[in-house]
């Protein structure tokens, strides 16, 4: 159902991005062209770092069908120390979870397809205290 | 460019249609819009149709084609053309027929939007199709999510409440009891809403859209066939998208709505007026903080005060700058790629003084559809 991911897995087990050598800006996930130099980029790969802080997050409580058994669960938008930001889960008790909260990656499961289906593997953050 | 006016609009009822079609519904919309513009059908040269996803909500797909079958229009064998950009499907499909009219290609055009949710498919994980699959709603986002993450970020730093987007459910919901078509025609209470379980903290099921079965129809003309037709066209003076980054992650302003920004000054501009002279709105709000981030994208409320647009009452039928008198995607239902349209057709409505109990008085009107999280915008501008 989601074969397309594994296209991208090196970059979904290890916070990976691009940095724009013409303008420094640092885009994750990876793109191959810079929304700000367009055809002047000239893009690199460049390791973002484990560490950040908590922008914003929620926690929800209608969950896609594929995640229902980790319901509820936080997901928050995360500001690595590098400039880059990342959409993911926080393991964490909602109650300790605030913005401004200092976290880290970890690679955790995402979600399964079926009993015998592909393990889907990425990146979490938990507190980092 | 010509200038593009309103001669006919129409709609179906909003809501779980069970004993209509996908086509069935689309039809009842076409049938009232032709009615109301005194047309045969066969004047019509061209059809857009807004469609986010009825190959995942009913398993077809060249919507296009069975739509101007089922309207009676394929034996005059004219262009039907499906658009598709989430929820702003409808707005886009409008602004395609206003440019077909404007630039003179086509005299008299359809513009449409339909959406059958009932019938198949789960139709919360259908919308989170409109945010990015690989790096949003893998790891765990949801439309909802998104939108949660930008009212707490809102609470956090201006002080809104859970109270304030409730408000904003209540005003939807009083103002959709005089709307006919309207989904649901019961006011709520600031309890009732804060009462309802989460869907995604902070918001709440009752802060959320419906996700709708429903039909709605403009028909453009140029201005000068629009005179044959009613002494009292109302005009589209402008229809304007814009795009945003897709995910949410990478706007660096997490509250601010750049395609709503731009699209809107863009049409006030093209529309040669200000917002000032704006006097009813018709904004997207498929979870109550949509709404509220529309107040301050549009301008009707500075930068972190959206919330005092609803406590200060500015925003009800009765205040100096009316949103959503028709009940809104809350309390009308969004029936996703019809939304657009069938904000539009408020607009006409209100301008043409045939909204009823919900009548506000305005020259001029402005509609603002979004997809998704703000990704793209439409907005436009009627004028009597
Ligand atoms: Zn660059």
């Amino acid at each position: 159902m989601l074969p397309r991911f594994w296209r991208k897995i090196k970059y979904r087990y290890n916070l990976v991005g691009t940095k724009c050598e013409n303008c420094g800006s640092i885009y994750y996930p990876p793109r191959n062209i810079c929304p700000e130099c367009r055809r002047k980029s000239r893009m690199v790969e460049v390791e973002l770092g484990e560490k950040g802080r908590v922008v914003t997050y929620t926690v929800i409580h209608d969950v896609p069908e594929s995640s229902k058994l980790m319901k509820p669960y936080v997901v928050g938008i995360v500001e690595l120390d590098s400039g880059a930001r990342v959409t993911a889960q926080i393991v964490e008790d909602p109650e300790r979870v605030r913005i401004g909260s200092r976290v880290r990656a970890v690679f955790r499961k995402y979600g399964e397809e079926g009993e015998d289906g592909i393990i889907y593997y990425g990146t979490k953050f938990v507190l980092d205290e | 460019m010509k200038r593009v006016a309103v001669i006919g609009a129409g709609m179906s009822r909003f809501g779980e249609l069970w004993n209509m079609s996908f086509r069935d519904i689309v039809i009842s919309a076409g049938l009232e819009a032709l009615e109301d513009a005194n047309l045969e059908g066969r004047e019509i040269e061209a059809m857009y149709v807004g469609n986010m996803s009825a190959g995942r909500f009913i398993a077809q797909e060249h919507v296009s084609a069975l739509i101007a079958d089922y309207s009676g229009l394929a034996s005059i064998n004219i262009p039907a053309i499906r658009v598709e950009a989430g929820d702003a499907s409808g707005g886009v499909a409008l602004k395609e027929a206003y440019i077909a009219v404007a630039s003179g290609i086509h005299d008299i055009v359809i513009a449409a939007g339909v959406e059958k949710v009932t019938d198949v498919g789960s139709s919360s994980e259908i919308m989170d199709s409109s945010i990015d699959k690989e790096w949003e709603a893998f790891n765990g986002a949801t439309l909802a999510g998104l939108f949660a993450m930008m009212a707490r970020l809102h609470m956090h730093e201006y002080g809104s409440s859970e109270e304030d987007l409730a408000r904003i459910s209540v005003k939807n919901h009083r103002n959709a009891v005089n709307n006919p078509k309207a989904q649901f025609r019961r006011e709520i209470t600031v309890e009732s809403v804060l009462n309802s379980p989460y869907v995604a903290e902070p918001l709440k099921v009752l802060d959320s859209a419906p996700i709708s079965d429903g039909a709605a129809v403009l028909i453009l003309a140029s201005e000068d066939v629009a005179r044959k037709y009613t002494d009292t066209p109302v005009f589209l003076d402008a229809v304007v998208q814009s795009s945003d980054y897709l995910a949410l992650q990478n706007r660096r302003d997490i509250l601010e709505m750049r395609a709503v920004k731009t699209a809107t000054r863009k049409a006030l501009k093209l529309a040669g007026c200000s917002l000032d002279d704006v006097g009813v709105f018709e904004l997207h709000d498929s979870f109550t903080v949509t709404e509220m981030l529309l107040y301050e994208n549009v301008g009707i409320a500075e930068r972190g005060r959206g919330h005092e647009a609803i406590r200060d009452g500015v925003v009800e039928i009765g205040g100096g700058k009316p949103v959503n008198p028709s009940g809104g995607l809350k309390a009308c239902g969004h029936a996703v790629g019809a939304t657009g349209i069938r904000q539009a057709v408020e607009i006409v409505y209100q301008l043409r003084g045939d909204a009823g109990k919900r009548q506000v008085d305005a020259e001029i009107g402005m509609a603002v559809n979004i997809g998704g999280t703000g990704a793209t915008a439409v907005a436009s501008v009627f004028r009597r």
